[in-house]
């Protein structure tokens, strides 16, 4: 099992979604987010009073896939978010050891 | 029509000398329905420039921690201003026309039967003149606390709201409205430029430097929560100062349609030359610098605004947002003051600037003075007589009534609180 983590642009979230669903993927987390890579932050400016807004607001959506599937997934994210623009986000695949459907109990590949 | 320009009249040697001394004598006037209605609604108005439009203005551009603080802020103002003003602060101001201040006579409405007139508004009952005149001391009050937004303690404000208005709002009111001595040497303030703005502005940087800068000032993140909260309340306010500037004409007549023509024209201004200036010097025009344009131009024109032309609103106007956008973002930080909001830089410069422009601009037609554009040159001179009586009063006395409600009360709240947010720290409540 893989634990795939997106950080897109949050106009690009129904993009991935309806690429996600495309290829079967049943559920998703999403979480509104900030931070900065290369991207860096923008000035605002208050009646004359600038301010340095280091953290952008980012999704990060995470999914729990067998691990033949990640791949799939991450072409499918990849795609759907890239604008070429900076700031487009990144993807982190991580291994899951264990997973639970709460409402049955069924575990690891049954819980996905 | 207000005394003031009686007075002025007089001043000046008119034919109405007469009418200021007979006018406070109380005749049995006829209360006109037009005037009355017209008067009940203005003064709806002027209340909702305070709530809810001053606290939307207030809480849209303080921190999401500090929002309800700021609202409790114009909520409490009205309030406790109200009483006051019912109870002690009209008759101080209106109950006669001593050149200092007024008398006992109406303390807790006393004698103010249905068919009351005051001398001032011969034709609406009373009552009501005293209740306009409340909503202009409640906003005034409110106004101040913009200054000190974010790190006021709220008991202090409390006490400073109430003191302020009796100490320093009220002999400003007689003064200039209630035939005190500079209603007597002839200066104009058709609707609060001095009284209600400049008063405000200078307290409000005096109450700024006492408190000290918020922590954190000129490093952290101050930029507003939610700027949308503060359009919403520039346009209560801007929808309301019709009912502030053409109510003070204290009838239903041309010279309040006049009033209100001019301070539309001058809002409409001032928006679209803040807007200018920005755009110009910083590259993009803020929605926070079209509404403090706004802002800027009604202020800037309340004294002038029963006394000029309408299109003298417009020239008011561009020079209000000027002066405001130059003394928000250069004057500011050239002292190095943290008045929040900016009560000084908008109410405090526009008042004063509005008030020495009527000088100019007045023109006898509209509101019986000329100005300097009508060869009455010293009307500029009795302006700025006006001006430095008001900053010297406010300043003076609200800086002793800070530093004596300081030896009771600590005027700031502790560190802690303050990084907490006044929200959870004073009423214990928070925005999710």
């Amino acid at each position: 099992m893989k634990l795939i983590i997106a950080i897109i642009k949050p106009f690009k979230l129904e993009d991935v979604r309806d690429a996600l669903t495309a290829i079967g993927v049943r559920g998703m987390t999403v979480t509104e987010v900030k931070g900065y890579g290369r991207q860096k932050g923008h000035t605002e400016i208050y009646r004359g009073a600038e301010y340095a807004v280091n953290f952008l607001p980012k999704i990060r959506i995470e999914i729990a896939v067998a691990a033949d599937e990640a791949d799939k997934v991450v072409e499918a994210i990849s795609a759907a978010a890239k604008t070429g623009q900076i700031g487009d986000g990144k993807i982190f695949v991580a291994p899951i050891e264990q997973a639970v459907r709460i409402r049955t109990g069924e575990t690891d590949a049954g819980a996905l | 029509m207000r005394v003031v320009s009686i007075a002025a009249a007089a001043a000046a040697g008119a034919a109405t000398a007469f009418a200021s001394t007979s006018a406070l004598a109380q005749t049995a006037a006829k209360i006109d329905p037009a005037d009355t209605a017209w008067m009940i609604s203005a003064t709806a108005l002027v209340l909702m420039m305070t709530i809810p439009g001053l606290a939307l203005f207030y809480a849209g551009m303080v921190r999401k921690k500090n929002v309800l603080a700021t609202m409790a802020q114009s909520l409490v103002a009205t309030a406790l201003c109200s009483i006051l003003w019912a109870g002690l602060g009209y008759t101080l101001a209106f109950g006669g026309d001593a050149p200092l201040l007024g008398t006992l006579d109406r303390v807790l409405l006393r004698g103010m039967g249905m068919d009351a007139v005051s001398p001032f508004a011969k034709t609406i009952p009373e009552a009501l003149f005293m209740l306009y005149h409340m909503a202009f001391a409640v906003i005034t009050v409110a106004l101040v606390a913009g200054s000190v937004a974010d790190r006021m303690r709220f008991s202090a404000f409390l006490w400073f709201a109430a003191l302020w208005l009796i100490v320093v709002y009220v002999p400003i009111a007689h003064w200039v409205w209630g035939g005190g001595f500079l209603a007597a040497a002839g200066m104009l303030d058709f609707a609060g430029g001095t009284v209600v703005h400049l008063d405000a502005g200078v307290a409000g940087l005096v109450a700024a430097i006492v408190l000290g800068a918020r922590l954190g000032y000129g490093s952290d993140n101050f930029a507003p929560h939610d700027l949308s909260l503060a359009v919403i309340g520039t346009g209560l306010l801007w929808v309301g100062w019709f009912g502030f500037n053409g109510g003070s004409a204290l009838a239903a007549n041309s010279r309040a349609v006049f009033a209100i023509l001019a301070t539309h024209l001058a809002a409409s201004t001032g928006a679209l030359t803040w807007m200018a200036l920005e755009w110009w010097t910083r590259g993009k025009p803020s929605v926070l610098g079209m509404i403090s344009g706004a802002v800027a131009g009604l202020g800037t024109i309340t004294p002038a605004s029963g006394f000029v032309l309408p299109w003298h609103g417009v020239i008011i106007g561009l020079i209000a947002g000027a002066m405001c956008f130059w003394s928000c973002t250069r004057l500011k930080r050239f002292w190095g003051y943290d008045d929040s909001l900016d009560v000084f830089g908008v109410h405090g410069i526009g008042g004063a600037t509005g008030t020495l422009l009527v000088g100019v601009f007045a023109v006898s037609a509209v509101g019986g003075t000329a100005g300097w554009l009508e060869g009455n040159g010293s009307q500029v001179l009795i302006q700025l007589y006006g001006i430095a009586v008001t900053m010297a009063w406010s300043a003076t006395a609200t800086f002793v009534l800070l530093k004596a409600i300081s030896i009771f009360i600590p005027l700031r709240v502790d560190k802690q609180s303050e990084i907490e947010g006044l929200d959870v720290t004073q009423h214990g409540e928070a925005l999710q």
